[in-house]
């Protein structure tokens, strides 16, 4: 082996990457209206079964990811009750596709993007809301001008979480999609692929290496977000 | 007017007031835990209340009789917390214009009452600060300017003064004086200092383990020693109407004439003829047994003594009636017992302090607050 042409991605390698890039890109963004909305009803309100929610939501943190990616399978594969009637009435299909992996990993996200946002309103000073109200604010512009901007750190925070969640999502993402270069191949599917291979290891090193870039600099975004964001509300302690 | 019959249970308080109320200010009065903060609450429509009806002016905006409850959003009433309760991403500016947006003043109209509310409250210098970057009295007078901007039928005060130190509060005292004077806004105040209430309300409601005591105009309630016993802290005192008589440029006194008999306070800008409300703390009031012949207080009223507080704790505050108006002193029990202090004695009342609210002082208002804080000594 030598280390010329180490560096170079193989087209294999580089659609792997921006596969991955793209599912959890769209996992994250897909997932941060149900992630909001589900935060704030936590953090927020009181109902009969909020336990049980709650339970449901942090569901595939506790389970193995295998366990997950089966569940998807046998309902949102073509021949699941939920996969069937989407691709009937909608044509949406998501088994085998990069949209199932997408909606793997945004399950697979989703507990820690609502932890992020649930304990961030948690800490609003509701003082604070009820005064808007006070001053003509409406429940929903309340929420808009007040509870919303005061908890972007969360939200951000919550973002990334679920962003890096997806980049290292595999067991979930293998058993629902399963690992088709091109279409569900992300990086771990790569790499995973690559091991079982000989003569894969440079390409697995190579995969790892940006895997951990990419990783860090999510990290150190949500830092400089969090931060900016902060900055005045940070003023007000 | 301002009509308040409501019931609310809170835990084992039972809150149950009934009153009815106008005035430019009216004064929510009574000892913490009394019931004012839920009261103004429910007025605000931040607890709805289990039974009852509030209405001002005749609009309703909770009657629990007929289903309404009007949310807070729309009862158009501006409320100025305790805590301030400015948003911490908001800068001053963006603040006091939160309601005016809501209140859908046009831009123009809004930039003008900013800067005609700034002025008032003296926040000019601070429109582009965050509220981490302000004092305490800042934050409240801010706080006061948002409320008013939202252009507010009533304006709703719980305790705004009483997150802050003395100096403070005196600070932002001449800013509420010319607020109740000048923004024609009727106001209802919360408090449970006796300083604030008599030097700011016409109209007092108290208020006593969740129940209306009484209510009524100002001077009047403020000379009954049982209700402002059962209502305040820290001091008593009474206010006494008088008329100027004349100056004395000589001296730099203005002579004012009660039925009590005339006073010498340190000289006011007001007009001969015009009432002023003088407060005297009953902490300021000594009383001789004898006419005193020798002192330096320029005033000495002859009075019966009407009424003797409790006798259960070491100052005991005793009602003087002086030709028919009333006087508050407070003495200690040794000493009302070393005078043999009795209902009917007759004494001399030696006032060694008086204070003026600004309505009575006019343009010096101001000199008077940099000399003592708003009390001219006498």
């Amino acid at each position: 082996m030598t280390l010329d042409g180490w560096w170079t991605l193989s087209a294999g390698e580089l659609t792997a990457i921006k596969l991955s890039l793209l599912v959890a890109t769209v996992a994250m963004m897909a997932s941060l209206p149900f992630g909001l909305a589900i935060s704030m009803l936590l953090a927020r309100r009181d109902f009969w079964g909020k336990s049980v929610l709650n339970g449901i939501v942090h569901l595939p943190l506790v389970m193995p990811p295998v366990v997950t990616g089966y569940l998807l399978l046998i309902t949102f594969g073509r021949k699941g009750p939920v996969g069937a009637f989407l691709d009937q009435h909608f044509g949406i299909v998501f088994s085998f596709r990069w949209t199932g992996a997408a909606l793997a990993c945004a399950l697979m996200g989703f507990p820690l993007m609502v932890r992020a946002i649930r304990l961030s309103a948690e800490s609003v000073d509701k003082r604070l809301e009820a005064a808007a109200g006070t001053l003509g604010a409406s429940p929903i512009w309340v929420f808009l001008t007040i509870t919303l901007p005061l908890i972007v750190p969360g939200i951000i925070a919550g973002m990334i979480l679920s962003f890096a969640r997806s980049m290292g999502e595999f067991g979930a993402t293998i058993t629902f999609v399963s690992n088709i270069p091109g279409e569900t191949q992300t990086l771990p599917s790569a790499i995973y692929t690559l091991t079982q291979v000989p003569g894969g290891d440079a390409g697995a090193l190579r995969l790892t290496a940006i895997s951990v870039i990419i990783s860090m600099a999510a990290l150190l975004l949500s830092e400089l977000l969090a931060r900016k964001a902060g900055r005045s509300l940070h003023a007000a302690t | 007017m301002i009509e308040v019959d409501v019931t609310h249970r809170l835990g084992t308080f039972t809150l149950d007031a009934k009153f009815a109320a106008g005035g430019r200010l009216i004064a929510l009065f009574g000892h913490s835990g009394s019931g004012k903060t839920s009261l103004i609450n429910i007025i605000a429509g931040l607890i709805r209340p289990e039974r009852g009806r509030v209405a001002i002016n005749g609009a309703v905006l909770a009657d629990t009789a007929r289903g309404v409850f009007l949310p807070p959003h729309k009862r158009k009433l501006g409320t100025v917390f305790q805590e301030g309760r400015l948003f911490p991403h908001l800068n001053v500016r963006q603040n006091l214009l939160y309601g005016a947006w809501f209140a859908r003043t046009a831009r123009d109209d809004a930039n003008a009452n900013l800067s005609r509310v700034a002025g008032l409250l003296g926040i000019e210098h601070l429109l582009s600060r965050y509220p981490n970057r302000l004092s305490g009295g800042e934050m409240q007078r801010v706080a006061i300017g948002r409320a008013l901007l939202a252009s507010p039928k009533l304006l709703l005060m719980d305790e705004p003064l009483a997150s802050l130190d003395e100096p403070r509060k005196l600070e932002i005292m001449p800013y509420l004086e010319r607020l109740r004077d000048e923004a024609r806004i009727p106001i209802i105040y919360v408090s449970h200092s006796v300083a604030e209430v008599a030097r700011l309300s016409d109209t007092l409601v108290i208020l006593e383990a969740g129940k209306v005591r009484a209510a009524g105009p100002t001077i009047e309630l403020m000379q009954r020693l049982d209700l402002i016993h059962a209502a305040g802290t820290g001091e008593s005192g009474a206010l006494i109407e008088a008329v100027v008589e004349s100056h004395d440029y000589a001296y730099g006194l203005t002579l004012l004439v009660s039925r009590a008999g005339t006073w010498r306070v340190p000289r006011l800008e007001a007009a001969q003829g015009k009432t002023v409300r003088m407060q005297i703390k009953a902490r300021d009031v000594m009383i001789a047994l004898e006419p005193p012949a020798s002192v330096s207080a320029l005033n000495v009223i002859p009075a019966v003594v009407a009424e003797i507080g409790p006798m259960d704790e070491p100052g005991v505050e005793i009602k003087l009636d002086c030709s028919g108006e009333a006087l508050v002193a407070r003495l200690t029990r040794y000493s009302v017992e070393r005078l043999s202090i009795r209902v009917g004695t007759p004494v001399f009342a030696i006032v060694k302090s008086v204070s003026f609210d600004r309505d009575s002082l006019g343009a010096a208002w101001r000199d008077i607050r940099a000399a003592d804080a708003g009390a001219g000594g006498v």
